[in-house]
């Protein structure tokens, strides 16, 4: 058998198997290696009968390997018949170990490609196309290869009556078990203590499910070894290591769910660079796909693009890279329409080129990074006196000024106080905070601008080292500037913002504590912080503070200590400016001093009234009206409300159960309601339900392959129709809001069925593909959240945290007054 | 941020006008004498008798609108007129009738009326209490889960009880059969199940605990804490169903003769133009 070939593709997903067909079609002498034991493996692993979503829709396709929206089993069947028909040279269980370069060899400038079976090939090229889910962890011990073992659940149903050990604490671990228990007896090994690192809800189910005893765990356990069993009942017996000594767990299957490996130990071991230390980084490639090391090139998931249509069409394209044929990226069309506006005289590749020139920061991508945020961005053409964003707005997106332009204006009056210039850019906070924006933008003259997704400059600034440097460097002083220095002289904000340190804190976490000395003035950047004081000897709440304001100033004005602790709500990054230069600027503007002065005041009225209520409030009534308050604050806060921009609440001494809210949602919204009044957890007559809270930062944002969850200007979270169903969003909740159903449209019932009782008809549905599906905040709705409007009772109300405190207060005003009323 | 419930709704809004309408009524009432006197015949009568018939379609008409979740506005505003107008509405027909009651369609029309304003009084009263103490009940529990721990605790508490003296097996295994929760509609509106198996069960194991061998001390224990707290998930589970059927109850009252005032009001108001 020859080994070496012109080029090897390693990874038989779609990229890889497009490579091949185009190899093949090009008489190319190749080879395609695969680990498994069939190709695509990872949509073989979707679950059964699974749509697969052919996105971006606009995106053409061009390849032998054919690909359209349609059920994973015919997605599957039609490659194997690519591979049939082209006789695609194809090798089996062969996983690629190692890729190196030779140069004792006879043939020094290939590279060498090694099998887990010590086969070698060699090749000039080699087309890396493993994807990002192949790499999962596997036991290290003996016997972690039986075939008894296994590291994925397909199919929870194909199992019955079975002893089944799940090895793993994690979230895929318990859920797998949950899914086994009932039908087998289920057996959980954790090496932690507990199960903190899942999902609340998991956990719960977890404990309920081991209490009514469907299912039992083992903690600080770990396996040792597996053995094959030749007689009795069980096939294998599991060795384990507990605290209590070795203990012997015979049973019919092991599955473990130990997570997966990063690609990008074994990138790095076949030579491949990274441009930062950020484990998300991509590897570098030039726009032929090649990384650094020549002749290894990189495409699909693992370059960093998440769908299978984008990777079927690199695996084309890099084939006739090697071939040294023009190809005209696929995207080309795509680009001609983005720019169908805009210099549409010229030639794509003069476009690009155009706008690198005027633009700095862009320079800093190559063509390849170029192109797709183009793609992922619009291009806006502004005339003088045109909005982009107005102060309050919720959106997130990023701007570059090609050309023309623009004034930034903080507060109400209609003198600017920053303005944007060709070439410079705007909107960075957005990256950040996740809030409102904190001023309007409006073009002076003619412009034309790149509005580009926060998701892309991120994905961009975690590749691209340089870029993430100039952002922040720009970013502290604008929001030093917008802050406290709308006044300050150049010189002096650049001297704060090049001495200023940027803080991370975890939830729960104090910036700084009553009584310390000040150390400093800290901005918000991003997340929110609680103010709270010690009081009558317990901890009371006094203000929720978000991103885009400061804390500390009192002690820096008044010269003595921290008067309260500051306490991250959520996850806070806050800039530090230190007292000496701060003071060192108080004196010098008098116009600083003056805003620092008038919030101090502010808060000491505040505080004040706080202190009144407190002592006034009957003592003996056990709980003080102040605390009760501020412990609700607290639990809000513990059930994500900190982070939230509105959340649903319902007040349980009103609500007569009646389901109105979740009949009306469903009714509104497909037929699947965005909200469980009956679950979530209930603090002073008030429920949390669960129900999404449109987070500051959507978690569920952070990794949708096609892109599908947006949030509203008005700050709304919400998921579009190019949902792929693939639960990403799901899994990253954190508050469990999102489900996966089937949406149809619910016929209006009329006035003759209400009276009757009749069901209107539902139309034959077309599509049984189960979406993913959260609360959209009836944003397409007039007059608002219908969940809200059909509660009979006004139980249902939904809650920014601005309105929090006040509502708070209010609520446990009402729950005084009747107990006070109760005692009397 | 002030939240209101339906009755200070928009700072008791509904509540003003009702009370506004009701004056009115009354002042016409009294100002203008007709010359044939107070009843609903005279031009008084016909306008206040209209002002009713067209408020009671009015107040029907929430059942409707209460479904209707695509329109705009709040239900909760209905429900706050709809309690404050169909009070005042109680006081225009009276008015209207001019106190003439009689063995006739006209006051089985009235009577029915002042059925379905009082079972609505009834429904409010439910409302006001019941939510709140269904929470203290329930905490964040929910009915189902209460359901499904009271059947796993009977699956253990069989289990265990095998392996004890055939009395404390038999208290157990009755315990488990017989005790109901909410199986009739009594039972869910009392709440409580007389004579209760489960209750009686805890009690006789305390006595019949006493002389046990050693060995099936520890057992016993852990089966009697399953018992006493399986007790206590049944009392809750009835509290809640008692809850929930009592805030429900009211409306079989409300709207039946809603539907029965309907038919009244029309044979009221055909007989009237009938037999003039
Ligand atoms: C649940 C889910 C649903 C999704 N739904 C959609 C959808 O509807 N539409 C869509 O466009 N995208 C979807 N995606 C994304 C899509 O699956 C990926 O973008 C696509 O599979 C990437 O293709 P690839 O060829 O780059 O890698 P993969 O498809 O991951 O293929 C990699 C192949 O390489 C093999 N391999 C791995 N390591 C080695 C090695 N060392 N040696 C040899 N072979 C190796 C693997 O066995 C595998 O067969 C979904 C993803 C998930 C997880
Ligand atoms: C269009 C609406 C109405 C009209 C035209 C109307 C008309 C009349 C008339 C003409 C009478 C006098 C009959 C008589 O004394 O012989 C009457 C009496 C009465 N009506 Fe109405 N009515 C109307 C609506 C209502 C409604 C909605 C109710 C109550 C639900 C009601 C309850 C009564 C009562 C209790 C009497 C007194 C009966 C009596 O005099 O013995 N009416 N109405
Ligand atoms: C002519 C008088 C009235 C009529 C015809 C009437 C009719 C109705 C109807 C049809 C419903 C809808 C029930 C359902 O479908 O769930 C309803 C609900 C209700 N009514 Fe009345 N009603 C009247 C008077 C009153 C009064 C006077 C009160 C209170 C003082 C009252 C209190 C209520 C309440 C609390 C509800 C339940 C609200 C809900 O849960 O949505 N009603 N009524
Ligand atoms: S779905 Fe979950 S993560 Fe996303 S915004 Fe809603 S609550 Fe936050
Ligand atoms: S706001 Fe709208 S989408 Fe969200 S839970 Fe309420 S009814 Fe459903
Ligand atoms: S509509 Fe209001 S009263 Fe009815 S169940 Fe929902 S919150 Fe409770």
């Amino acid at each position: 058998m020859r080994n070496h070939f012109d080029v090897i593709i390693i990874g038989a997903g779609p990229s890889g198997l497009s490579a091949a067909a185009r190899a093949a079609e090009q008489k190319l002498s190749y080879l395609l290696l695969e680990a498994t034991e069939a190709a695509a493996n990872t949509i073989r692993n979707y679950q059964r009968r699974k749509l697969v979503m052919a996105e971006p829709r606009g995106l053409p396709l061009r390849s032998p390997l054919p690909f359209a929206a349609s059920l994973r089993e015919s997605v599957l069947n039609s490659w194997e018949s690519v591979i049939a028909d082209y006789k695609i040279n194809i090798r089996y269980n062969s996983k690629v170990v190692a890729i190196t370069r030779d140069s004792e060899s006879k043939r020094p400038e290939a590279l060498k490609v090694e099998l887990g079976d010590g086969s070698i090939f060699t090749a000039d090229h080699v087309i890396l196309a493993i994807g990002v889910q192949g790499n999962l962890r596997k036991l290290e011990i003996p016997g972690g290869d039986l075939p008894q073992v296994q590291y994925q659940l397909d199919d929870p149903e194909a199992y019955q009556n079975e002893t089944i050990v799940v090895i793993g604490g994690g979230d895929t671990g318990v859920e797998n078990a949950l899914a086994l228990t009932g039908r087998n007896q289920v057996i959980v090994l954790n090496r932690a203590e507990d199960f903190s690192n899942c999902k609340e809800s998991n956990l719960t189910q977890l404990t309920e499910a081991r209490q009514r005893g469907a299912l039992d765990w083992l903690l600080e356990t770990r396996p040792q070894s597996i053995e094959a069993n030749t007689k009795g009942e069980f096939p294998v017996t599991l060795f384990a290591e507990t605290p209590k000594g070795i203990e012997r767990i015979p049973c019919h299957r092991i599955i473990a769910r130990l997570g997966a490996l990063p690609s990008r130990p074994l990138l790095e071991s076949f030579g491949v660079a990274f441009p930062t230390a950020d484990l998300a980084a991509l590897p570098v490639l030039t726009p032929r796909y090649e990384s650094n090391v020549p002749g290894l090139y990189i495409i699909g998931a693992l370059a960093g693009y998440p769908l299978i249509k984008q990777g079927i069409n690199q695996g084309y394209e890099v084939i006739e890279h090697i071939l040294g044929n023009p190809v005209e990226a696929a995207d080309t069309a795509l680009l001609r329409e983005k720019f169908a506006s805009f210099c549409s005289d010229r030639g794509i590749e003069d476009v690009l080129d155009k706008i690198q020139r005027s633009v700095p920061l862009l320079r800093l991508l190559n063509s390849l990074q170029l192109r797709e945020l183009i793609l992922e961005s619009n291009i806006l053409l502004p005339a003088a006196g045109d909005i982009i964003f107005e102060r309050n707005d919720y959106s997130t997106s990023f701007f570059f000024v090609i050309e023309g332009e623009l004034e930034m204006f903080i507060d109400e009056d209609d003198i600017a106080d920053d303005s944007f210039k060709s070439g410079e850019f705007f909107g960075e906070m957005g990256l950040l905070s996740g809030r409102r924006r904190i001023a309007t933008v409006r073009a002076t003259t003619q412009s034309a601008l790149i509005e580009t997704p926060r998701r892309v400059i991120l994905k961009l600034i975690n590749s691209v080292q340089a870029m993430r440097r100039t952002l922040d460097e720009v970013a502290i002083k604008r929001i030093v500037h917008a802050c406290i220095g709308l006044s300050l002289s150049e010189d002096d904000l650049n001297d704060l913002a090049s001495h200023a340190v940027i803080k991370q804190y975890a939830a729960g976490e104090e910036l700084f504590h009553e009584g310390d000395d000040a150390d400093g003035l800290y901005l918000i950047r991003r997340g929110s912080v609680t103010v709270s004081r010690m009081m009558t000897g317990r901890e009371v709440v006094l203000f929720y503070v978000a991103a885009g304001n400061y804390v500390g100033e009192m002690s820096l004005i008044s010269g003595e200590p921290r008067y309260a602790t500051v306490r991250a709500a959520i996850a806070t990054e806050a800039i530090l400016i230190d007292v000496g230069r701060m003071q060192g600027i108080i004196a010098r503007n008098p116009e600083v001093r003056a805003s620092l002065d008038a919030r101090y005041l502010q808060h000491l009225q505040e505080q004040e009234k706080r202190q009144q209520l407190e002592t006034s409030s009957d003592s003996s009534s056990g709980f003080s009206n102040q605390s009760a308050q501020s412990s609700l604050i607290s639990f809000l806060i513990q059930q994500g409300v900190g982070e939230a921009t509105d959340v649903l609440l319902i007040d349980e001494s009103l609500c007569v159960r009646c389901n109105h809210c979740e009949q009306a949602c469903a009714d509104t919204h497909g037929g699947a309601t965005r909200l469980d009044r009956d679950t979530g957890p209930i603090y002073a007559n008030i429920r949390v339900p669960t129900s999404c809270r449109h987070c500051e930062h959507p978690h569920c944002m952070k990794d949708c392959p096609p892109d599908a969850i947006h949030r509203a200007p008005h700050g709304e979270v919400y998921i579009d129709d190019s949902c792929i169903g693939c639960g990403n969003c799901q899994q990253n909740c954190p508050y469990d809001v999102i489900q996966m159903a089937v949406i149809q449209d619910q016929p209006e019932q009329s006035l003759w069925q209400m009276l009757l009782g009749i069901q209107p008809k539902q139309v034959a549905s077309t599509n049984n593909t189960k979406v993913a599906v959260k609360c959209d905040m009836c944003k397409d709705i007039a007059d608002g959240p219908v969940c809200v409007r059909a509660c009979p009772v006004g139980a249902a109300l939904r809650v920014n945290p601005e309105q929090l405190l006040g509502y708070a207060s209010n609520n446990v005003a009402d729950e005084h007054h009747i107990l006070g009323f109760d005692d009397a | 941020m002030q939240q209101s419930n339906m009755f200070d709704y928009k700072n008791y809004r509904y509540f003003k006008i009702a009370v506004v309408v009701i004056l009115i009524a009354l002042a016409a009432f009294l100002f203008f004498e007709p010359a044939v006197g107070h009843y609903g015949g005279s031009w008084l009568g016909y306008t206040l008798g209209t002002i009713s018939a067209c408020m009671v379609l009015w107040m029907t008409w929430y059942g409707i609108r209460k479904r209707r979740y695509r329109g705009t506005g709040a239900t909760q505003g209905w429900l706050s007129a709809h309690i404050y107008l169909g009070t005042a509405l109680t006081f225009i027909v009276t008015l209207h009738s001019g106190f003439n009651f009689g063995l006739n369609i006209h006051t089985l029309a009235y009577a029915l009326l002042l059925i379905v304003v009082a079972s609505g009084f009834f429904g409010n009263y439910t409302y006001m209490i019941y939510p709140r103490k269904m929470t203290e009940n329930m905490g964040e529990d929910s009915l189902d889960g209460l359901l499904l721990r009271i059947a796993e605790a009977d699956k253990l508490a069989r289990k265990i009880a095998l392996l004890m003296p055939d009395e404390i097996n038999n208290t157990v295994l009755r315990a488990c059969r017989e005790t109901s929760i909410g199986l009739s509609l009594i039972d869910q509106l009392s709440g409580f199940q007389p004579n209760c198996p489960s209750a009686k069960a805890v009690q006789e194991l305390t006595i019949l605990g006493k002389d046990l061998a050693v060995e099936q001390r520890k057992l016993y224990r852990e089966l009697y804490s399953i018992m006493v707290r399986r007790e206590s998930l049944v009392r809750r589970a009835r509290q809640d169903l008692m809850y929930r059927a009592r805030l429900g109850i009211w409306l079989y009252l409300h709207v039946p003769f809603t539907v029965g005032l309907l038919v009244a009001m029309l044979a009221h108001i055909v007989a009237v133009f009938v037999y003039w």
